[in-house]
C-alpha cells in the first residue's frame, strides 16, 4: 500500500481537449514590434487616422514603461520582438460576406469547441462572435439583434461602421497609460467585440464571444468595448481556448464596460486557455485589464471561471462613479499543474451609497499557485459606501499554494467594509470518508470543489453554469491519485 | 461472512496489530472492547482500507474474497461500512446530494436501478422517521457544524441507507445521550438480519444492553487476548482489564 501523502500529490496529466491545431493557411506578420507593425495593423483594418494616432501614442508610452513585477507570479521576461502581432486566416478574394462563405475548416474548429456557428446548429438564445487569432470570423444573429437596435460586431467593423461611438468611449475606462499591458494592447489590438445597447433596451439574447488562439508565436490582443445606454440591460459571456504548444503565448486583452444611468451589464468569463504541462512548459500568459464604469444607479457584475492559462494576471474592476451604483465580482480561479494566478478585483467607490460585493474562490492543486489580490477604495465623497468581501482558498495536496492580498483604502468615515477569508484543504480523511461510502476519489474531489464554488456558479447564466462545472471537473482530472 | 487470519499491520514502523484472528458469521453481532490505544480503531481502518498502513502479514476474507487488495470504495461497494469514531466534516457538500451519490454508487454495483431525487427523498425520509431524526439534517452540509451526537446519528442514517453486509461501528455510542444511544441501537437492530453481521467497538457495557452481542472480544496491544459471550462485558465493567492483562 502506498502512503497517504503520495496519493493526494500524485498528479496525472489531464488531457486538454481543446489542444488541437487547425491546419489553415494564415497570413501572419513577421515577429517584431515597432511603429511599422502598428501602421500595418491599422492599414489592414482600414482604420481612420485618429485611431492610428491613438495607437502610436500608446506605443510611445509603452516604450517608456516597465514590465510590472508586483504580481505574485514568476516567469522569464517576455521578448516582445519574438511575437507576431497579426495573424489571420488567409482570405480568398474579398473575404467572406456572411457565415456561409467562411472557410469550412474554421466552422469545423468552432464546432469541435462546442460553439457551432452555422444556421442549423446555432446555440439557442445566444449570439456568438467568433474571434480566430487576430480576426473575427463571423457573428451570429446579427439581424435579429439589429431589429432591437443592438449592435454586436467585431470591434474592427465597429470602427468602420460606428466610428463616433467607438471614438467616444474607447480608452475612457482603461486609458492606454493605465498599465504596461494595457498600453501594449492599445498599440497593437487586433480584434474583439463591440456591443452597444440603446437606451431603455433589454438585449433580447445572451451575447458571447469565443476567442481562439491558433497560430504559433502570435499574441492575441483583443479589445472589447461594451456600452449600455441609460436603463438598458445586457448579459455577455466570453470563452477562450488555445492549442497545446510548448512555447508560451501572450494574450493581453483590454475590456471596457460603460454602464450609463440605471443600466446593467453582466459580464461572465469562462477562461480555458491552454494551461501548459506539469513542468510549466507552454501555456498562455493571460495578462488582462478589465474595468467597468457605473453611472448613477447602474450595476456591473463580473463573474469569472478561470481554469486555464499558465499565468493569469487580471483584476476585473468597477468604478462606482454614480450614486447608488453597484459593483460585483464573483470569481473561481483554479490552478493545477504548474499554473500561477494572481487575480482579484478593484472596487472604487466614488459616488454616495455605492455598494460592492466580492466573492472569490481560489482552488490550488498540483504545484499551482493562486493569489487573490483585491482593492476596496472608498473616496472622500462616497458616504455610506458598503463593501463585503469573502475570499476562500481551497488546497488540494501539499505542493500548491494560496495567498491573499487584500487592500483597503477608506477616506470616508461612514464607509462599511467587511472582509472575510478562509483557507481549507481537502484532507485525506475527507477523501477516505467519501471512499468509505462508495465514492471514487475523483468524484469526491469534484463534489467538494463544486460545493466550494456554489456561490459563484449561481451567478453564471444557466446555459453556462453546467458547462463551467464540467470544465472544473475536467481541469481537476488526475488531481488526486 | 468475515474471516480475519493472523492480521498484522504497522504504521510508521510501529507494529499496531500483532496477529488478529476473528471469524464472524452471518447473523452475528460481535463486540470488541479493550483499553485506549489497543488497536481497535486501527483494526476498523484496516478493514475499511484506509491508506497509510503497512499490512505485514495475514489475510481478510469477506464472503470468501480477499479484500486487502481492494480500494476503500470497492470494499464499501462490496458491503463494508464503517461508522467512524470521528465522523469527518465536508463543508459545502449537501448531505442529501452526498448520501444519494453514495447510495447510487452502491446500488449500481449491486446491479440495482439508481434512485432519482424523488425516490431517494422518499426513502430517506422514511428511514429518518424510523430513526427519529429531524429532516433538517438533509439540508446541511455533511457533518459540518453537527454536534458530536448528531454526527454519530448521521453515521447510523448512512448505515441504514447503505444497507451493508458488514457494519463496523467504532465507538458510535461515545458521547451520546440516552435518546441518541437508543437511536443508534435501534438502527443496528433494524439492520440486523440473517445475511449480515455487525462489529461493535465500545468501551461501555450499557450499549450492549441494547445491542446484544453474540460474542465479546478483548483487544489488547494488537491481539485478541480473550473472547467470550455477553457476560464477558459485564465482567469487564466490574473488574476492568487488569486481570486479563496479567494472564496474557
Ligand atoms: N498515524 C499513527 N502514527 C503513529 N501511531 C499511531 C498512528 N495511528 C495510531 N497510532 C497508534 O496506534 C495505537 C492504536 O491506536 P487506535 O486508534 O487503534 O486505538 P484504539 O484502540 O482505537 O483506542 P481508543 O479506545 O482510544 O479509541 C495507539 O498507540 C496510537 O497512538
Ligand atoms: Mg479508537
Amino acid at each position: 500500500m502506498s502512503t497517504s501523502a503520495d496519493t493526494i500529490d500524485e498528479f496525472v496529466s489531464s488531457d486538454y481537449k481543446y489542444g488541437f491545431i487547425t491546419d489553415i493557411e494564415s497570413e501572419s506578420l513577421e515577429p517584431g514590434l515597432n511603429e511599422d507593425v502598428i501602421q500595418f495593423i491599422s492599414a489592414k483594418k482600414d482604420e481612420p487616422e485618429w485611431l492610428l494616432e491613438w495607437r502610436l501614442k500608446a506605443f510611445r508610452h509603452f516604450e517608456k514603461m516597465e514590465n510590472p513585477t508586483w504580481p505574485h507570479v514568476k516567469y522569464p521576461p517576455v521578448n516582445f520582438q519574438e511575437i507576431s502581432y497579426y495573424s489571420a486566416p488567409k482570405k480568398k478574394g474579398d473575404g467572406p460576406k456572411s457565415l456561409d462563405e467562411v472557410d469550412p475548416k474554421l466552422l469545423e474548429t468552432y464546432e469541435k469547441l462546442g460553439v457551432p456557428l452555422h444556421e442549423r446548429a446555432r446555440l439557442a438564445g445566444v449570439a456568438v462572435d467568433a474571434v480566430f487569432d487576430s480576426e473575427s470570423i463571423g457573428t451570429t444573429f446579427k439581424e435579429d439583434l439589429a431589429k432591437a437596435g443592438v449592435i454586436f460586431c467585431p470591434i474592427s467593423e465597429a470602427v468602420r461602421e460606428h466610428p463616433e461611438l467607438v471614438r467616444k468611449y474607447i480608452g475612457t475606462v482603461v486609458p492606454y497609460t493605465d498599465n504596461y499591458y494595457a498600453a501594449l494592447n492599445s498599440a497593437v489590438f487586433s480584434d474583439g467585440s463591440f456591443v452597444y445597447i440603446p437606451k431603455g433596451t433589454r438585449c433580447p439574447m445572451e451575447l458571447s464571444t469565443y476567442f481562439r488562439i491558433n497560430a504559433a508565436n502570435t499574441g492575441q490582443f483583443e479589445r472589447t468595448l461594451i456600452v449600455a445606454e441609460e436603463s438598458s440591460h445586457v448579459s455577455y459571456l466570453e470563452g477562450c481556448t488555445a492549442p497545446m504548444r510548448d512555447e508560451n503565448q501572450l494574450h493581453a486583452a483590454v475590456v471596457e464596460l460603460v454602464a450609463l444611468d440605471n443600466a446593467e451589464i453582466k459580464y461572465s468569463t469562462v477562461q480555458n486557455w491552454y494551461p501548459g504541462d506539469e513542468e510549466g512548459r507552454g501555456g498562455i500568459y493571460n495578462f488582462v485589464t478589465k474595468r467597468g464604469i457605473c453611472k448613477t444607479n447602474a450595476k456591473i457584475s463580473w463573474t469569472q471561471v478561470e481554469t486555464g492559462s499558465a499565468i493569469t494576471w487580471k483584476y476585473p474592476s468597477v468604478i462606482l462613479q454614480g450614486n447608488n451604483s453597484i459593483g460585483e465580482f464573483y470569481s473561481i480561479a483554479l490552478t493545477n499543474k504548474a499554473q500561477q494566478a494572481d487575480t482579484g478585483t478593484k472596487m472604487v467607490h466614488i459616488g454616495k451609497n455605492t455598494r460592492s460585493t466580492i466573492i472569490s474562490k481560489g482552488i490550488s492543486a498540483g504545484k499551482g499557485q493562486n493569489s487573490y489580490r483585491g482593492l476596496v477604495q472608498v473616496g472622500k465623497k462616497a458616504s455610506n459606501a458598503r463593501n463585503f468581501s469573502q475570499c476562500d482558498s481551497l488546497l488540494i495536496g501539499n505542493k500548491c499554494g494560496a495567498h491573499t492580498f487584500p487592500y483597503i483604502e477608506a477616506k470616508n468615515p461612514t464607509a462599511s467594509i467587511e472582509h472575510e477569508a478562509t483557507t481549507s484543504k481537502i484532507g485525506e480523511d475527507q477523501i477516505f470518508y467519501c471512499n468509505q461510502r462508495g465514492l471514487e476519489t475523483q468524484d469526491a474531489v469534484n463534489m467538494i470543489v463544486n460545493g466550494f464554488c456554489k456561490e459563484v456558479f449561481r451567478e453564471l447564466p444557466m446555459e453556462f453554469a453546467v458547462e463551467a462545472q464540467k470544465l472544473l471537473d475536467v481541469s481537476l482530472e488526475g488531481s488526486v491519485g | 461472512m468475515l474471516e480475519i487470519k493472523n492480521l498484522q499491520a504497522r504504521i510508521d514502523e510501529k507494529q499496531i496489530l500483532k496477529g488478529i484472528n476473528l471469524s464472524v458469521k452471518s447473523g452475528e453481532v460481535h463486540a470488541i472492547m479493550g483499553p485506549n490505544g489497543s488497536g481497535k480503531s486501527t483494526l476498523a481502518s484496516v478493514l475499511a482500507g484506509r491508506e497509510g498502513y503497512d499490512i505485514t502479514d495475514g489475510e481478510v476474507l469477506l464472503q470468501g474474497n480477499d479484500i486487502l487488495e481492494m480500494s476503500p470504495e470497492e470494499r464499501a461497494r462490496e458491503g463494508v461500512f464503517l461508522a467512524f469514531q470521528y465522523p469527518v466534516e465536508i463543508p459545502g457538500v449537501n448531505s442529501t446530494y452526498f448520501l444519494r451519490s453514495a447510495v447510487n454508487q452502491i446500488r449500481k454495483h449491486r446491479g440495482d436501478e439508481e434512485l432519482d431525487a424523488m425516490k431517494f427523498l422518499k426513502l430517506v425520509k422514511t428511514k429518518m422517521k424510523e430513526l427519529g431524526l429531524a429532516e433538517e439534517f438533509l439540508k446541511r452540509p455533511v457533518n459540518a457544524g453537527f454536534s458530536g451526537g448528531e454526527k454519530k446519528r448521521n453515521e447510523i442514517l448512512q448505515m441504514t441507507m447503505l444497507d451493508p453486509s458488514l457494519a463496523v461501528l467504532d465507538e458510535t455510542d461515545s458521547g451520546l445521550d440516552i435518546d441518541a444511544l437508543r437511536i443508534v441501537a435501534d438502527g443496528v437492530n433494524r439492520l440486523k438480519n440473517q445475511n449480515n453481521a455487525q462489529i461493535v467497538i465500545t468501551h461501555y457495557q450499557r450499549l450492549l444492553d441494547y445491542i446484544v452481542p453474540d460474542f465479546v472480544h478483548v483487544l489488547y496491544d494488537g491481539c485478541i487476548i480473550k473472547s467470550g459471550d455477553k457476560t464477558l462485558a459485564h465482567d469487564l465493567e466490574e473488574k476492568g482489564y487488569d486481570w486479563l492483562i496479567k494472564d496474557s
